[in-house]
C-alpha cells in the first residue's frame, strides 16, 4: 500500500537527517563545553594587555587544554584586563600558577598558557592568578628591536 | 514623469498590500496547525514529497560542492602553507553559508515549486473551494502539514548537504590529494565550534525552511486559476524565495557572527 | 409542498464593491427541484454561493436549512455546509485520490465510522451513479461525464437535505446529459431532499425541474413552472428559452453605425 511505503521513506529519510546532525555534532565539530566535561572552579587572572585574546579561546598547561576563556572586562579601578578562566576540576592547580597569553603558531589565534607553580595549596573557585604575562604586542616588538638595533 | 511616480506609489502600496495579505496567512496557517499534529499521517505524505523526494538531488550537489570546495580550498590554502587548515575551511564555508543557503535554494526550485504548482492545480481545479464547501477548512487539511513538512525537511536536508560536502572535501583532499588523514579532521574539529557553527547553521536552514514553504505555499494559493496563473506562481516562487533567503542570509549572518 | 429548506427576500450580494444580485426572493421546499437559469455574468453562481454561506447578504434575510444566513461565524458555515452537498461544474475530484477515496473522503472527514462501514456506503453510492467498477480508477482516467457522477456521489455520500448544482449539464453528450438528468432527479426523491440547478441548459433542465426562477443582471425577471415558462411573454425569457439570437440580448456588440465607421476609415 502507498501509506506504508510514505512512512518507509519518510523514516529513512528522518533517520538520514538526523544521522547528519549527529555526524556534524560529534566528527565535525567540538563543543567548548563538550569538551571540557564535568565541573569546572572559576579563576580570574589580570593582565596589561591580552592582544587578540577572544572569549572561549582555550586554556592550557603544557599545551594539554584544560579549560577555556570565560570572560574578559576591562577593571575600571587598575586599568588592567581581566579575564576569568574556567578550568576543569579534575586537575587542581596551585595557588602561585602563572598565567600567560601565548600565540599558537607564529600568526595563529592567541590562548593561555598556565605554568604550575609549587604552592601546597591549590587554586579555589573565585581564587586570583598573582602571577601573569600580557601578550606581545607587534608594536611593541619592534620598538624594542629598534632601541637595542639603536643600542649597537 | 507624473505618471511614473504615481506608477511607482502604486506598485509600493499593492506589494505592502501582498505582504500584508501574506503575514495573514501565515497566521491562519499557524492558528489552524493542530490538525497537522493530530493527524500524522497527513504530515507524513507531505514529508515524502517534500523531504524524501529532495534527497538525491540534495545529496548530488552536496558531493558536488564539498568536491569543489576541497580543490579550490587546497590551492588557496597551500599558497600560504596552510593546508593542513583544509578540513576547517571546508567545514566552516559549509556549516555556515553553503549548507543552509544552497539547500535552501535547492529546496525552492524543488520542492518549493512542486507545492505552488499542486496549491495552484487545486485551486485552479476548484478542489480547494470543494474542499471548503464539503466543510473542511483547506488551509488545516492541505496547507498546514506541507509548511510543517517543509519547516522540518529544511534542517535535515541542509544538515545533509553540510555532512555529504565535508565527506566530498574529505575525498578530495585526503584520498585524492594526499592531505593528511588524521591533520584533516582534527583540524576541523579544532576550527568548528558546536554553538556557534553547527547550531546557528541549523537555526539559518530552520528559517529557510520557514520562509521558502510560506512563499511557495503563498504563491499557490493566491494564484489566478488558469494555467498561465499557476506557471507564474511557480516562476514568482522561486525567483522571491531565492532572494528573501539570500537577504534572510545576511541579516542572520549579521546577527550571528558579527561582533564576537 | 414540504417544509421550507431554503428562503431568501430581499436579498442583495455582491462581491467587494459590486453588488451583482438585487432584490431576491426565492424559496426552497423539501423534495423539489429547482432550476436558476439566465445568461453568464447575470449572477446564478452568486446565488448559489449565498445558499453555501461562502457569501453573506448585504440586505434582506435569508435562511438556509434552519439558518440565518447573515452574521454567521466560520463555526455556523461548517455546520451548515454538513447538510447540504454540491456538485461543481467539472466535478472538482481530488486528483491524488482515486474514485473510491474521493467519495470515501467525506465519510471519513466527518464520521467515526468504521472502515467496513465507509466502504459499503461507498459501493453503495457508487452504484447509485453506476460507477462501482470504477472505483479503482484515478480522475485523470475518467471521462467529463464519468467524473461528474462520482462528484455526485461524493456529493452526497453524508446523505445531504440540500443538494447544490452548478452548471452540471456543461459540455456534457447527449448520453452523459440524459444520466446526469435523470440522477439528479432520482437522488433528490430517493435522499427526501432539495435541489437547486444552476444552468443555461433549457431542455434538459425543463425536463427534470419543478420550479423555474429566471436571473437577468442580478435580479429575477420569472419564474414558474416548466410549463408556465415554455408559455412567458417576456421578451428575454422567449428569446432565452426559444433559442433566438437577436432580442433582449442584442446580437450586435455596441458599435457605431457601419456606414459611419466605413466612410471615416476612407483614406
Amino acid at each position: 500500500m502507498v501509506r506504508n511505503r510514505w512512512d518507509v521513506a519518510v523514516g529513512l529519510f528522518v533517520l538520514l537527517g538526523i544521522g547528519a546532525l549527529f555526524f556534524l555534532a560529534f566528527q565535525v565539530s567540538s563543543s567548548a563545553t563538550v569538551r571540557l566535561g564535568g565541573e569546572t572552579i572559576r579563576v580570574v587572572a589580570l593582565f596589561d594587555n591580552i592582544g587578540g585574546l577572544k572569549v572561549k579561546a582555550p586554556v592550557k598547561s603544557a599545551g594539554v587544554l584544560v579549560g577555556r576563556v570565560a570572560a574578559i572586562r576591562l577593571d575600571p579601578t587598575s586599568y588592567r584586563a581581566e579575564v576569568t578562566l574556567e578550568l576543569t576540576k579534575s586537575i587542581p592547580f596551585p595557588k602561585d600558577t602563572s598565567a600567560a597569553i601565548l600565540t599558537a603558531g607564529l600568526l595563529g589565534e592567541q590562548y593561555i598558557g598556565l605554568e604550575a607553580g609549587s604552592d601546597e595549596r591549590n587554586l579555589a573557585d573565585g581564587d586570583r592568578l598573582l602571577l601573569t604575562q600580557s601578550a606581545l604586542v607587534f608594536e611593541k616588538l619592534i620598538g624594542q628591536f629598534l632601541t637595542g638595533k639603536a643600542a649597537e | 514623469m507624473i505618471s511614473a511616480l504615481a506608477r511607482l506609489g502604486q506598485f509600493t502600496i499593492s506589494a505592502v498590500t501582498r505582504l500584508g495579505l501574506a503575514a495573514r496567512f501565515l497566521v491562519a496557517i499557524l492558528v489552524q496547525s493542530g490538525m497537522t499534529f493530530r493527524r500524522v499521517p497527513l504530515l507524513v505524505r507531505d514529508l515524502f514529497f517534500t523531504g524524501f523526494l529532495s534527497l538525491v538531488i540534495i545529496a548530488v550537489s552536496g558531493a558536488f560542492v564539498g568536491l569543489v570546495l576541497g580543490l579550490q580550498g587546497y590551492d588557496t590554502l597551500q599558497r600560504f602553507g596552510s593546508e593542513t587548515a583544509l578540513g576547517g575551511v571546508v567545514a566552516l564555508s559549509l556549516l555556515r553559508e553553503l549548507g543552509p543557503v544552497v539547500a535552501a535554494l535547492l529546496f525552492a526550485s524543488r520542492a518549493g515549486s512542486a507545492m505552488a504548482a499542486e496549491i495552484g492545480l487545486m485551486k485552479a481545479t476548484e478542489q480547494l473551494e470543494s474542499m471548503d464547501v464539503m466543510a473542511i477548512n483547506p488551509i488545516a487539511r492541505v496547507i498546514a502539514p506541507k509548511f510543517w513538512a517543509g519547516v522540518i525537511a529544511m534542517p535535515l536536508l541542509a544538515a545533509l548537504f553540510s555532512a555529504v560536502g565535508i565527506l566530498g572535501g574529505w575525498f578530495i583532499g585526503v584520498v585524492v590529494i594526499g592531505v593528511d588523514h588524521g591533520t584533516f579532521w582534527s583540524q576541523m574539529q579544532n576550527a568548528v565550534d558546536f554553538e556557534t557553527d553547527v547550531l546557528n547553521g541549523v537555526i539559518k536552514s530552520a528559517v529557510f525552511g520557514v520562509i521558502v514553504t510560506w512563499i511557495a505555499l503563498f504563491q499557490g494559493w493566491g494564484c489566478l486559476p488558469t494555467a498561465e496563473g499557476v506557471s507564474r506562481a511557480i516562476t514568482k516562487t522561486v525567483v522571491f524565495a531565492a532572494l528573501a533567503v539570500l537577504a534572510a542570509d545576511f541579516i542572520l549572518t549579521a546577527l550571528m557572527f558579527m561582533g564576537r | 409542498m414540504g417544509e421550507t429548506v431554503a428562503e431568501l427576500r430581499g436579498i442583495a450580494a455582491g462581491y467587494g464593491e459590486r453588488v451583482v444580485l438585487h432584490e431576491i426572493d426565492f424559496a426552497l421546499h423539501r423534495g423539489q427541484v429547482v432550476a436558476i437559469m439566465g445568461g453568464s455574468g447575470s449572477g446564478k453562481t452568486t446565488l448559489l454561493r449565498l445558499l453555501t454561506g461562502q457569501i453573506a447578504p448585504r440586505q434582506g434575510t435569508g435562511r438556509v436549512l434552519g439558518m440565518s444566513l447573515s452574521q454567521m461565524s466560520q463555526r455556523d458555515r461548517y455546520r451548515l455546509r454538513r447538510r447540504l452537498g454540491m456538485l461543481f461544474q467539472f466535478g472538482a475530484l481530488f486528483t491524488d485520490l482515486n474514485v473510491f477515496e474521493n467519495v470515501a473522503f467525506p465519510l471519513r472527514e466527518h464520521t467515526q465510522l468504521p472502515e467496513a462501514m465507509i466502504r459499503d456506503l461507498v459501493w453503495l453510492k457508487l452504484e447509485a451513479v453506476g460507477l462501482r467498477g470504477a472505483a479503482e480508477l484515478f480522475p485523470a482516467e475518467l471521462s467529463g461525464g464519468m467524473a461528474r457522477r462520482v462528484a455526485l456521489a461524493r456529493a452526497v455520500a453524508l446523505d445531504p437535505e440540500l443538494i447544490l448544482y452548478d452548471e452540471p449539464f456543461a459540455g456534457l453528450d447527449p448520453i452523459s446529459l440524459a444520466t446526469i438528468g435523470t440522477l439528479i432527479r432520482r437522488l433528490n426523491d430517493a435522499l427526501g431532499a432539495a435541489s437547486v440547478v444552476v444552468t443555461h441548459d433549457v431542455a434538459e433542465s425543463l425536463a427534470i425541474v419543478d420550479y423555474v426562477y429566471f436571473v437577468s443582471r442580478g435580479r429575477i425577471v420569472a419564474q414558474g413552472t416548466p410549463d408556465a415558462i415554455r408559455a412567458a411573454q417576456d421578451p428575454f425569457v422567449r428569446q432565452f428559452v426559444h433559442g433566438e439570437i437577436d432580442g433582449p440580448a442584442p446580437f450586435h456588440y455596441p458599435a457605431p453605425p457601419l456606414i459611419r465607421q466605413l466612410r471615416e476609415a476612407q483614406p
